[in-house]
């Protein structure tokens, strides 16, 4: 590598207008990520853990979030994508005079020897001609609300400090720094390439990384990734689709307590200019049973057990009550309040941290959680006395409270209502509390009433729920609206995919909610907001479970991956008239969905039982083995 | 000298000593591990390093209580003001004489001036330990403030 002298602090690259949602990559060591646009910049990075303040923000506000670029001086974005079966980005850029490559990643914890708590690699080669690299890093600490003092330390790096934290910038070669920015523009011919470190502890001493390990360092977390990759189970035709979301959702896994965030950011929209911005850093336990069940089934059995000991763990000060959302560690997210400082996406205020959710009353919960515990042991798995006693408390709480008005599902902030989706899922909860007693895995003192419910929950929703002039299931009892939750039905094995009910009410939800070509709206709103992407996937597996047939499923899907950004990852939602993301990015829900998708079908064309079934199944095979309950 | 005394006072100072330093820690006064960056001397293993430097710390209280006995001792006082002042004296070497030896003595720690290397990655503590937090001469001196006046508050003299 040719050393050459430094040039003066180059000008922020940072662009005027926000790139598309869908412009973004993630990175992550499974605490925390950063969202890296095509041009090289990491405009979206919380540290220590996902829900901690932010150090760069320029994805909520241009000037004043905070970015760290690395970029081709007079280049374009050529293409990028992660190394195979990784989280590690590469980027690669073009100018007239070369080519460049741009290396990111946060290495994983890889063993117990001396490495920064948490750290961002980014390693940056010329890979033909000339390459003139600028370099740009301008921290803005706790979302932009201050601008830490960047210091020199001699040959140490850069560091600067905030609260509890020291942050240290080591590169390959020193860089300038100005007040609260650092900066290098550097040439560099082929074959020659810089590296970059920065790294984060609330630990002194800091562990400040030798460059020279960093290419063996590299390797060495690629390698866990594509271990963890081979654990795949899944061989279907989706595989590389199925691939990209599981390692995108073991990414939004919290290690030290398995808890799984819904979505690395807050306040991406919903609506492009408008005000449904929200944090999503925490973990809803409604993403819970069908989470556990893509874990169960594409092998990862440890990941899968580790997310149900938190669920049970985590709910345990609030039990038999279950909050809605929790931060990764269990405790209540904070209070919802809006920033300052940040403009937000496009314009789109207020930017949000925190979340009021906490405060709902979702009764669908219970069933998400109850059915998680039921697919773990459908699987085998053992559950211990203590997770008996607490889900024979959820199913109490359920007996006691099923018939009240919940926000539901879509968490609206109008009020509580009568959710089918909320009945169905307490009718999950005690039908799968009552098949469990039926196996012997749970021995609850009060079944009799969990069945008397339980049959007064089906009866409920197979007559208010269901409206006769729409024919079709509706959203809240006794009403005349319709949302996506409904295509669930068939899922938790309320309805048989193929009954007549469910062909009529797929058939009013496609009437009612289509929103382009195949995408599907979560409700009708005015003005509408974007297509729910699940809902789209919700939909696939619908199909797949036998309200369709496996071509249309298939077809869905491979319309539903043309909006994947060229990485393979959603958001919450799609605009219906660009195509564009929208909402918190990149979104577990959304993959969760497409993995629950393409198992359902590969389950469908192998002819193997699906899992929405597995109720009625234990119950043949028990009755088949001569039990009479 | 009264033996027992000393074991028993000298373990309990180094207790509130080391409980002290945690605390401060957690409470965001310093960023200092004091057993972590006694370990890492010891193994490059973070996780052990904190268990050896937890163990080494302790030995090293219980055996640096010595000094202050014979001080007790040689002066026939152990009013806990006097353990307190000793303790100061005690702080105030360990943040300059201590820290300024560290990047030298310590087979990990790094330097401004050579920078990090394969075996001598850890940040170096700085003039009286301010690169691990501008608080941490504070927790310092009051850890070894208590470490003295528990001393002398709990030491029999012979």
């Amino acid at each position: 590598m040719s050393v050459q002298e430094n040039q003066s602090l180059t000008e922020a690259p940072l662009e005027g207008s926000f790139p598309p949602i869908g412009d973004y990559g993630i990175i992550g060591d499974c605490r925390s990520a950063a969202l890296i646009s095509k041009h090289g910049s990491i405009d979206w990075l919380c540290w220590p853990r996902f829900d901690s303040p932010s150090v760069f923000a320029a994805l909520l506000d241009r000037e004043r979030g905070g970015s760290w670029s690395i970029s081709l001086a007079n280049g374009d974005f050529l293409s990028r994508a992660y190394l195979p079966n990784t989280n590690i980005l590469e980027t690669r850029f073009e100018a007239p005079s070369g080519t460049m490559t741009l290396t990111d990643l946060m290495p994983v914890r890889e063993n117990t020897s001396l490495v920064p708590d948490h750290e961002i690699i980014r390693q940056v080669a010329c890979t033909s001609g000339e390459a003139e690299i600028q370099v740009v890093m301008e921290p803005r600490v706790k979302y932009g609300e201050a601008t830490p003092r960047l210091e020199r330390r001699g040959n140490l790096g850069v560091r600067f400090c905030y609260g509890r934290g020291v942050f240290w910038l080591r590169s390959s070669l020193p860089l300038m720094t100005s007040g609260g920015s650092a900066a290098l523009r550097h040439k560099l011919r082929a074959g020659e390439s810089l590296l970059f470190s920065l790294s984060y502890t609330e630990n002194a001493p800091a562990v400040l990384p030798d460059l020279n390990q960093l290419p063996a360092r590299i390797s060495v977390c690629a390698n866990w990734w594509k271990n963890w990759a081979a654990q795949l189970r899944y061989q279907g035709e989706f595989r590389d689709e199925v691939l990209r979301s599981a390692l995108t959702l073991k990414l939004l896994t919290f290690v030290l307590s398995g808890a799984v965030v819904s979505a690395p950011t807050t306040s991406l929209p919903e609506r492009m200019g408008g005000s449904l911005n929200w944090d999503y850093r925490y973990c809803w336990l409604r993403d819970a049973s069908l989470t556990i069940r893509n874990m169960l089934e594409l092998g990862y059995l440890d990941e899968a057990a580790q997310f149900l000991d938190w669920m049970l763990h985590a709910t345990r000060l609030t039990q038999p009550e279950l909050r809605i959302l929790y931060t990764v560690f269990g405790n209540p997210p904070p209070r919802e309040r809006q920033s300052t400082v940040l403009g937000g996406y496009r314009n789109s205020a207020p930017v949000r941290f925190g979340n009021a959710a906490r405060d709902q009353l979702q009764l669908d919960v219970y069933g998400e959680v109850i059915d998680a515990a039921s697919l773990y042991a459908f699987h085998g798995g053992m559950l211990d006395r203590e997770m008996q006693k607490t889900l024979v408390g959820l199913g109490n709480y359920v007996v006691k409270h099923w018939n009240k008005p919940d926000e539901g599902i879509w968490e609206p902030r109008t009020g509580r209502r009568d959710h089918t989706h909320s009945r169905l899922m307490c009718w999950t909860a005690l039908d799968r509390l009552v098949s469990l007693a039926e196996q012997g895995k749970l021995t609850p003192p009060n079944l009799h009433d969990y069945r008397r419910n339980r049959d007064a929950l089906r009866h409920q929703i197979s007559t208010r729920g269901w409206n006769d002039r729409l024919q079709s299931y509706v959203s809240v009892l006794d009403g005349d609206e319709l949302d996506a939750s409904l295509l669930l039905l068939s899922w938790y094995g309320f309805e048989k995919a193929e009954s007549p009910r469910m062909q009529s009410t797929y058939r009013a939800i496609r009437k009612c909610l289509t929103a382009r070509g195949q995408l599907l709206y979560r409700y009708r709103t005015s003005p509408p907001e974007g297509a729910f992407a699940i809902c789209s996937f919700w939909e696939a597996e619908y199909l797949a479970l036998g309200g369709g047939n496996s071509d249309e499923c298939r077809r869905l899907m491979k319309a539903l991956f043309q909006y994947q950004n060229d990485l393979g990852l959603y958001g919450e939602e799609i605009d219906a008239d660009t195509g564009e993301a929208l909402g918190n990015f990149p979104q577990a829900f959304t993959h969760i969905g497409l993995i629950g998708a393409a198992l359902s079908l590969d389950q469908r064309v192998k002819g193997e039982q699906q899992l929405a079934h597995r109720a009625e199944t234990a119950r043949q095979a028990l009755a088949a083995q001569g039990d009479p309950s | 000298m009264n033996w027992s005394s000393w074991i028993l006072s000298g373990f309990v100072a180094t207790v509130v000593l080391s409980a002290a330093l945690a605390t401060s820690q957690g409470l965001g006064l310093t960023r200092m591990n004091l057993p972590y960056l006694i370990g890492a001397a010891i193994t490059h293993d973070r996780d052990k390093a904190r268990w050896y430097g937890f163990v080494a710390h302790m030995f090293n209280g219980w055996a640096f209580s010595i000094i202050y006995v014979l001080v007790f001792e040689a002066t026939r006082n152990t009013k806990w003001w006097f353990g307190l002042i000793l303790g100061l004296v005690h702080a105030l070497f360990v943040l300059s004489i201590g820290m300024m030896l560290l990047p030298t003595l310590h087979p990990r720690m790094a330097s401004e001036r050579h920078g990090p290397t394969s075996r001598r990655q850890l940040e170096p503590p700085g003039f009286m330990a301010l690169n691990y937090g501008y608080q941490t001469p504070i927790s310092v001196f009051l850890s070894h403030a208590a470490f003295g006046s528990i001393l002398a508050g709990l030491y029999r003299l012979h």
